[in-house]
């Protein structure tokens, strides 16, 4: 008996050395892999990118989705046992990544020169994917002649009723500076000192009892359509999709709106370095970028690409140079630096 | 003789063998709990006090500093440590590490690092303390190099310092964090305050229900009882969202209202503590009704009617010999409902305002957002203990042999 279990855990142990080995075997030979956020985002990206990708360079690659998150990214690279290549990010993993060293230092001469691509997507270790904003948005319907600015998203007499922001400091001190009169270029060193927070908190005073406050990116939609706020803020993406999917009449006002951007990313030490380079390459040209905006209404990063899209579709994205003309970007290094103290004090500031 | 001893030898080991079988059979289950329970609760209590990142970026800048008084700037030396690190931890990439947990202690030591590590530092130590301040004047600040003190491990009690809103300074002393930033002792006072509002609401609704429930002959009582299961069934978002469709402005509760003439303005029940309330009773109802329910269907009907035949009124009755025997079934239910409330998170996120947020929103803020995991771990491990301390209470009062947890 004793001698059978030997024999059969041996042979066991045989079979299990040797399917190891294979599965060694497969994974020299593993395909592109390229994640992104999963969803109507991850679709539209499959038939804007992926699936012409593979039939044009005939390079295999799969797609996976991910929900965020740094130590993801840690334990795949620092763990030795990466099987992700290219991952979108959103800017705080970007530079968090990039200062750990998680990711390949980007060379630019292989995915079409820094002069291609809008500014604020060139960063040492990203290309910028796509870009979003967070606007002002009201029901047509209900506000006939509707706000032009955040300094009339503060303005309770002209447009009475309820207003809502997303729960928590970030943006919306931004917001309150700029009602209050700070200029789109200066918010952020305004913000960085203790008296341009104090600032900002005493302007929201003047709204506080008529806030509701966000949580997620669907809600702003829905307290608009049930007639909730007047106003809100929210992220144009949203408002776009509403308007088209409800026959809503929501308007985006894109004066004084603050963007970010997701980046593209190689995860350092992979071994399809020479196919994510084709692959970032691949969706940094505007004949592909020029696309996506027709399956979801997002901004692409090719300053070329902006000219190619589809007339009708210029007025809801955010890259259309009208709708950035007096726009800017949230600065992630401040948010990375003062998040957790301004969250602190917004939640003491809105418990009062 | 002997047999009686072969006896007693075989008995025991039998014995024994029922035993390791009886174990073997348990085994599974400990290993379980260990893996799911033990482990995890035990890495979060480590987690709250573990502090290591910055003595292994700046070793040389921490020994120096073991033995400083926190009251002038430190000595040249501790500067010309500083110098020597920080390119090295540059380079290591253990910098970014050890910048993330100094800037939680305090706000700007991100940029102050990066920027230093980045500046021209000089190879010779003797120049280093100027150099630095040239990069920064803020290395001229004490309390800069006090965070560096603290941080420098093993072991640490900031986190915990900073969940119960105090803070210690460069020269030991522990004070109140600034006024607009203490919220932690609030936040878990508004935790415990709703959680035992939403207890009590539970109790005054479920009580009367489970009554009868367990009163009601099966033919009745079993589709009442459905409709008291099938919400138990359904998800958690669901049933939040659908409080948010009843209870907003335009929702049924404010439109019914203003059709019967009985408010002629919408009233805000939902984005407010009101919400708050509404939503958690509601959701975490059966889990007292349950409870309730099958003590209560446990209780002869015969001692009521004893009572009653022996000349008690019938709230007499009900106080003096119905209640007492409910007993066990509101401790259990109590405890369930106050337990569950306590760590809510996705309702009041949903249904509430900015300023109702529960201590589980900011121990899913700083896991998620901010990765401030020991911050998020030293939260946890203080809702623990207080909420370990207000169940020892519990069992002073009421006891838990008196509970029925069925």
């Amino acid at each position: 008996m004793k001698k059978l279990v030997t024999k059969r855990s041996l042979l066991l142990a045989a079979v299990t050395l040797a399917g190891g080995l294979a599965m060694a075997g497969v994974a020299t030979a593993r395909d592109l892999t390229v994640v992104s956020w999963g969803g109507a985002y991850q679709d539209a990206q499959k038939a804007a990118y992926f699936t012409p990708f593979v039939e044009q360079t005939k390079i295999p690659m799969h797609d996976e989705s991910w929900d965020g998150g740094i130590g993801v990214l840690r334990a795949k690279v620092q763990g030795g046992a990466a099987n992700w290549d290219v991952v979108q990010v959103e800017s705080d993993e970007l530079q968090l990544g990039c200062e750990e060293g998680l990711y390949e230092k980007i060379d630019w001469t292989k995915v079409g020169g820094k002069d291609a691509y809008l500014p604020a997507a060139v960063s040492d270790c990203g290309v910028g994917a796509i870009l979003y904003n967070f606007i002002l948005a009201y029901d047509g319907d209900k506000l006939k002649k509707g706000p032009a600015s955040w300094a009339d998203f503060f303005d309770l007499k002209t447009f009475p009723g309820k207003r809502a922001l997303r729960k928590g400091p970030k943006t919306n001190l931004e917001i309150a500076l700029l009602a209050d009169g700070v200029p789109l270029k200066d918010v952020y060193s305004v913000l960085k000192t203790d008296a341009g927070v104090d600032r900002a908190f005493a302007k929201l005073d003047a709204i506080k009892s008529e806030m509701i406050w966000w949580e997620a990116g669907a809600q702003p939609p829905q307290l608009l359509a049930s007639g909730e706020v007047a106003m809100t803020s929210a992220y144009n993406g949203r408002i776009s999709a509403a308007n088209k999917k409800d026959a809503k009449n929501f308007k985006i006002v894109w004066n004084e709106s603050l963007y970010t951007l997701d980046s593209w990313v190689i995860l350092k030490g992979t071994e399809n370095l020479d196919q994510a380079y084709t692959f970032l390459n691949f969706v940094g040209e505007a004949k592909n970028q020029k696309v996506l905006p027709e399956y979801i209404s997002y901004g692409v990063t090719s300053k070329a690409a902006s000219g190619e899209i589809k007339a009708e579709l210029l007025p809801d994205l955010p890259t259309n140079p009208k709708n950035l003309e007096n726009a800017t970007q949230i600065d992630t290094v401040f948010w990375l630096e003062n998040l957790d103290r301004l969250t602190e004090r917004f939640n003491k500031w809105a418990a009062k | 003789m002997t047999d009686t001893t072969a006896l007693k030898v075989r008995l025991r080991r039998a014995e024994r063998s029922r035993q390791l079988a009886a174990a073997g059979l348990v085994l599974p289950l400990v290993i379980f709990l260990l893996l799911t329970f033990a482990l995890p609760i035990g890495g979060m209590l480590w987690r709250a006090v573990a502090d290591e990142e910055v003595a292994v970026a700046l070793p040389r800048t921490v020994a120096a500093l073991r033995g400083w008084d926190g009251r002038a700037l430190p000595e040249a030396t501790v500067f010309a440590a500083l110098a020597a690190d920080l390119p090295q931890a540059k380079d290591d990439g253990t910098l970014p590490a050890a910048a993330r947990r100094l800037n939680y202690d305090m706000t700007g030591f991100r940029t102050l690092l990066f920027k230093s590590a980045r500046g021209a530092l000089p190879l010779d130590p003797a120049g280093a303390r100027e150099a630095l301040l040239a990069i920064d004047p803020d290395w001229g600040d004490v309390e800069r190099w006090g965070a560096i003190q603290r941080a420098g491990g093993p072991l640490t009690a900031f986190y915990l310092l900073t969940a119960v809103d105090l803070h210690q300074t460069a020269d030991g002393s522990i004070t109140h964090r600034p006024a607009q930033e203490s919220i932690y002792v609030d936040v878990f006072g508004r935790t415990f305050q709703i959680s035992i509002l939403v207890t009590v609401a539970c109790l005054l609704l479920g009580f009367p229900v489970a009554y009868l429930l367990a009163v009601l002959p099966q033919r009745l009582g079993n589709p009442l009882m459905i409709l008291v299961l099938l919400p138990f069934w359904t998800s958690l978002l669901v049933r939040t969202t659908a409080w948010v469709v009843l209870l907003q402005n335009k929702g049924i509760v404010n439109d019914s209202l203003i059709a019967l003439g009985i408010q002629q303005e919408p009233t805000q029940l939902i984005y407010n503590r009101i919400g708050v309330y509404v939503a958690m009773t509601h959701v975490l109802l059966p889990f007292m009704i349950l409870p309730l329910y099958s003590v209560m269907r446990g209780i002869s009907p015969s001692y009521l009617r004893a009572a009653r035949s022996l000349g008690a009124p019938p709230t007499t009755a009900f106080v003096r010999v119905y209640l007492p025997q409910c007993l066990p079934g509101i401790g259990a239910g109590c405890l369930l409902v106050f337990v569950l409330a306590l760590g809510y998170y996705i309702t009041p996120a949903l249904v509430g305002g900015a300023g109702d947020q529960m201590i589980a929103y900011f121990i899913a803020f700083y896991t998620t957002s901010t990765i401030n995991w020991g911050l998020a771990s030293a939260l946890g491990a203080v809702l623990l203990v207080a909420t370990l301390v207000l169940c020892a209470t519990y069992n002073k009062l009421v006891g838990f042999d008196r509970v029925a947890l069925r």
